[in-house]
């Protein structure tokens, strides 16, 4: 290949290249930068080194965020993909009805997070939301759950699960279909029951999705912002400020950018090394799980 | 151990595929299905596994009716075209598979599973994962995963379709051979008349949802029921030609369409009038020896195989007739010819295809 046909080559992906260096790479490194310097909104900054990074380490504020953030990932990650497998299952078939209920369980994933929260305060509320009635129907106290300490995270995660629910059912749907009907024709012939089937044939041939699904919501749900932002601005008093929250408070409320920009850095590195420790514990796929072939 | 099928039906949607099917297969018969695609054999080996529903008639293993049980539990092993192996099971996991379903203890299983290996020389792969293996030891695999089952009838889809024709050849050996060692009846579904002619016992022809024939490869080869059968067993196919009767007589006599005369060696009684068809093999049409004499036809291909070369003539009328004649020949494409129709060995049909043989053999 001549040089001038690498170079023309590159307009192809120059305007993809562009793009991610402008809105990927630059910030990246900018942030990094940024982290070690105390500079406000406007105006010159000055280096102070790695002072942001020490003071986020003794910021109990920061500390409550980070716990806040894991704490509703474990509580959405594992039902989230219990629930989308479970959908994906149900749904997987052909005829009208589960053709409906897919786009029905999907249509949550278009909304944006704005109206998701409009109407989660709707449901959630306790004096006139759906879920209050429901308590008060069955005669118990309504739940204040954006109010009560303890109940504002899963709060959160409710929300998020019925926002979420959409893309890892589609990956899981996906999944299925990749599974040859010869895999179940050849089970039915061994006798498998159906919980055998799904055991030994149907789970081992979704393990790559469910790994998929896993990690992407990790990374996904160590970000949560703007539920916690417009659902309950973080409160009661920071029991629901999430990590991204903090960043923002610091950076767009106190006008600290050095360090907002110290705890972005520390939460890449956090939400880096928890997709890692994913995928080497999971194990790069061994020999015979590459798949059906025909 | 017996199998009968009784008027089975099956239609997909308004596609009728199988249009009333009956059939019986004795103890220890392997039995194959003959067809072209689209014909009905696959779905009726599949009725029977129970991987498809009939939509009316019985299917009787044994005097048990077991279209009505699930596939686990009629007593039926199935190869599949693709194999269909479990890819995240080892070799052995995969042939234990079905044994663990059914509560075989564990013992025992080990048991099968080593006799099985051993006899298909896939020992030594049975820790592997079925990527690792090559196509033919996957198709061991996938007989293994059959036998270990010690089913009463095995069911085999297009077994050999998927290996290459140096394995084909091997493959074939050995499918002949595992019917020596099981105790069990085989019905094996192809598309490929030499795999039927070959393994079978006797040879179902289906075409157009129908049985068109049930019987040994050698009555197939040499009593087709009809035209269908006639022209789809036998490579390169039987010349199939207008006919018209020349004359009285024990044996049927008939003039072709450029006036030669086939003396037959089928009773003129009880043939139909009107229309019929001749029907000779390419190895009852040779060439002349010294290229003259008999029926004069143009070359219009030669395929040579070494033993025997094909030749397609025509005749003087434009009929295309395939003959044979030695490896050595010198003949090429527009020599005239004569040709030598044995007829002997001649087969007649009626109006409705209907195949009319010499007596005996």
């Amino acid at each position: 290949m001549t040089s001038s046909r690498r170079w023309e080559g590159l307009l192809f992906v120059g305007p993809f290249l562009l793009l991610y260096g402008v809105i990927l790479v630059f910030p990246l490194f900018r942030g990094a930068w940024l982290s070690l310097h105390r500079v406000a909104l406007f105006g010159p900054g000055h280096f102070v080194g790695f002072e942001n990074y020490a003071r986020l380490a003794g910021d109990p504020i920061f500390q409550q965020s980070l716990i806040n953030t894991f704490l509703v990932t474990l509580m959405i990650v594992p039902p989230l993909t219990v629930i989308a497998l479970t959908l994906a299952l149900a749904l997987n078939r052909a005829g009208r009805g589960a053709t409906m209920l897919r786009g029905v369980f999907f249509s949550s994933a278009v909304l944006s997070v704005t109206i998701v929260t409009l109407i989660w305060r709707f449901v959630l509320a306790p004096d006139a939301g759906a879920l209050g009635e429901l308590w008060q129907a069955l005669g118990w106290e309504p739940l204040p759950f954006l109010s009560d300490p303890n109940l504002v995270l899963p709060a959160l995660a409710l929300t998020t699960i019925w926002w979420s629910l959409g893309l890892p059912m589609l990956l899981f749907l996906a999944g299925l279909q990749q599974i040859p009907r010869e895999m179940y024709e050849a089970a039915a012939l061994d006798g498998a029951s159906r919980w055998t089937t799904f055991v030994r044939i149907t789970l081992p041939a979704l393990r790559r999705t469910t790994i998929l699904v896993i990690m992407l919501q990790t990374a996904a749900q160590l970000q949560l912002f703007g539920q916690s932002q417009l659902l309950t601005a973080g409160g009661p008093s920071g029991a629901s400020r999430t990590a991204v929250l903090f960043l923002f408070e610091s950076a767009f409320g106190r006008w600290e950018l050095g360090y907002a920009s110290a705890a972005a850095e520390v939460l890449f590195m956090i939400i880096l090394a928890v997709t890692l420790a994913q995928y080497w514990a999971t194990g790069p796929g061994a020999e015979g799980e590459r798949g059906f072939r025909r | 151990m017996t199998l009968d099928l009784k008027s089975v039906r099956k239609a997909f949607g308004a596609t009728p595929v199988l249009d009333g099917v009956t059939l019986t297969i004795q103890s220890r018969e392997f039995i194959a299905f003959l067809g072209p695609s689209g014909s009905g054999k696959s779905t009726l080996l599949r009725i029977i596994a129970g991987l498809e529903t009939a939509d009316a008639g019985e299917v009787v293993l044994d005097g048990r009716r077991i279209d009505t049980l699930a596939p686990g539990d009629r007593g039926v092993a199935m190869v599949f075209q693709h194999y269909a192996l479990y890819p995240h099971m080892t070799v052995r996991e995969n042939l234990a598979f079905g044994l663990k379903n059914a509560r075989v203890p564990r013992k025992e299983i080990d048991t099968l599973v080593d006799d099985a290996a051993r006899v298909l020389e896939i020992d030594p792969l049975l820790e592997r994962k079925p990527d690792q293996l090559s196509g033919g030891q996957r198709q061991r695999v996938a007989i293994g995963r059959a036998i270990v089952k010690r089913p009463q009838l095995f069911l085999l889809d297009e077994p050999l379709s998927n290996l290459d024709a140096a394995l084909r050849l091997r493959t074939r050996v050995e499918l002949a051979r595992l019917r020596q060692r099981v105790d069990a009846s085989m019905i094996m579904v192809t598309h490929d008349q030499a795999e039927a002619m070959t393994l079978a016992d006797r040879i179902v022809v289906f075409n157009d949802r129908r049985i068109q024939q049930v019987a040994t490869p050698m009555e197939i080869y040499n009593r087709p029921a009809n035209t269908f059968v006639a022209r789809f067993v036998g490579s390169p196919a039987m010349t199939i030609a207008p006919a018209t009767f020349a004359n009285g007589g024990e044996y049927a006599s008939v003039r072709l369409g450029d006036g030669t005369v086939v003396q037959t060696r089928v009773p003129r009684e009880g043939l139909p009038e009107g229309a019929l068809q001749l029907g000779l093999r390419p190895e009852h049409i040779r060439l002349e020896p010294t290229g003259v004499g008999g029926t004069k036809a143009v070359v219009d291909l030669v395929e040579r195989l070494g033993e025997r070369s094909i030749v397609y003539a025509r005749l003087k009328d434009g009929l295309l007739v395939t003959g044979e004649t030695d490896g050595l020949t010198n003949i090429k494409v527009g020599d005239e010819v004569g040709l030598s129709i044995d007829g002997d060995r001649a087969h007649l049909f009626g109006p409705d295809g209907t195949g009319y043989h010499r007596e005996g053999a």
